[in-house]
């Protein structure tokens, strides 16, 4: 039985590509079957974080569409056995994207054996995020700390609970998580930036996963290396935390305190 | 500047954006699941009234509440003060 997990947020650029991305790798790490699938028809991303770029022949749409079979168009990761890409389409009709096209595909890889499909969906509320979360079991709502994204995650957990198939069927709805991006200890010390407690508090939500603001994204994008499998960093470590409390595994929050800084730095800076 | 300027605690800008948010996601969640009709009824009746009444669109206020398995519909107008306006 495959578990869908929709990564969602409303608001763009906040991570939902770049968790995607690592939630897939850290899930297929432990040896599950994974297969991350991008539903941000005509702006393609997910096979470039995923350093797939030049490997994709065929996509999501060519499934739908019955141009190839869907072994033809998943992505075999190079670094993962377990862990297959498939690509969105770059196609401008958005209409590509169907209902039953998108329900026939899910069907398919679970047929196929997968464990967990991770559905990256694109920001906004239209049609590719609509189907992204319409199927999903659980969802992942990447949020900034930070007042749009808030807001914009808010309206999108009021969609997980009504324009979904669970929802629809009533049988306990979309389990949802909160995964906090961008998160800088420093600036919440200061006052600067809500803290995981404040947006915990107006979400109302259990947190999966705090990542820490860090250069380290940008070059493990740079790269097309998910930022998990990219050295041994606070975001990795912060992912890697993630998909262990996503698994039912209780894991202690870690980069959410500014480190302690010991007498002679604060006396004399640096 | 008073001394006492020094104590009074100005709101960190977290703080702020808490509230904020606060109070936009508590609006936004009570009309949730409203119909969709709410915002064009409220655009609509702030025509009529202001072929008459010279109010501000803020003025007008619509609620749907629920009360005793009766669905409420609630509208409020606040008139302007200065009789001029009307």
């Amino acid at each position: 039985m495959a578990e869908i997990i929709v990564v969602t947020s409303g608001k763009g650029g906040v991570g939902k590509t770049t968790t995607s991305a690592s939630i897939a790798c850290g899930l297929a790490r432990r040896g599950k079957r994974v297969a991350v699938v991008d539903f941000d028809i005509g702006l393609r991303n997910l096979d470039l974080i995923m350093g797939c770029e030049r490997r994709v022949v065929y996509d999501f749409v060519n499934v739908i569409q019955g141009d190839c079979a869907l072994r033809q168009a998943l992505i075999k990761d190079r670094r993962i056995e377990t862990l297959y890409v498939l690509a969105a389409s770059q196609t401008r009709d958005k209409e590509a994207l169907t209902d039953e096209g998108v329900r026939r595909v899910l069907e398919e890889l679970a047929a196929e054996g997968f464990e967990y499909i991770i559905c990256d969906s694109p920001a906004g509320i239209e049609r590719g995020a609509h189907l992204a979360m319409y199927f999903a079991d659980r969802a992942v709502v990447v949020v900034n700390p930070e007042v749009s994204s808030v807001r914009d995650s808010d309206r999108i957990l009021g969609l997980l609970a009504s324009k979904t198939l669970r929802a629809e069927q009533g049988n306990g709805g979309v389990k949802e998580h909160l995964l906090l991006t961008r998160y800088s200890p420093r600036r919440v010390a200061n006052g600067e930036m809500m803290s995981v407690a404040d947006v915990k508090e107006i979400l109302r939500l259990d947190v999966v996963g705090v990542v820490p603001e860090s250069p380290d994204v940008l070059s493990a994008s740079n790269a097309g290396v998910p930022v998990i499998l990219n050295g041994e960093t606070d975001v990795s470590a912060a992912y890697e935390d993630a998909v262990a409390r996503l698994l039912g595994e209780t894991v202690p929050m870690r980069f959410t305190e500014e480190p302690k800084r010991g007498f002679f730095a604060r006396m004399f800076g640096g | 500047m008073g001394l006492l300027a020094l104590f009074r605690k100005t709101p960190s800008s977290a703080n702020v954006a808490k509230e904020r948010l606060r109070i936009i996601v508590a609006q936004e969640r009570s009309t949730r699941g409203a119909p969709d009709y709410l915002p064009t009824l409220r655009r609509e009746l702030l025509e009529v009234i202001r072929r008459y009444v010279n109010v501000d669109p803020s003025a007008v206020q619509i609620n749907l509440g629920r009360d005793d398995g009766h669905e409420v519909l609630e509208l409020s107008v606040a008139l302007p003060d200065d009789p001029r306006h009307r």
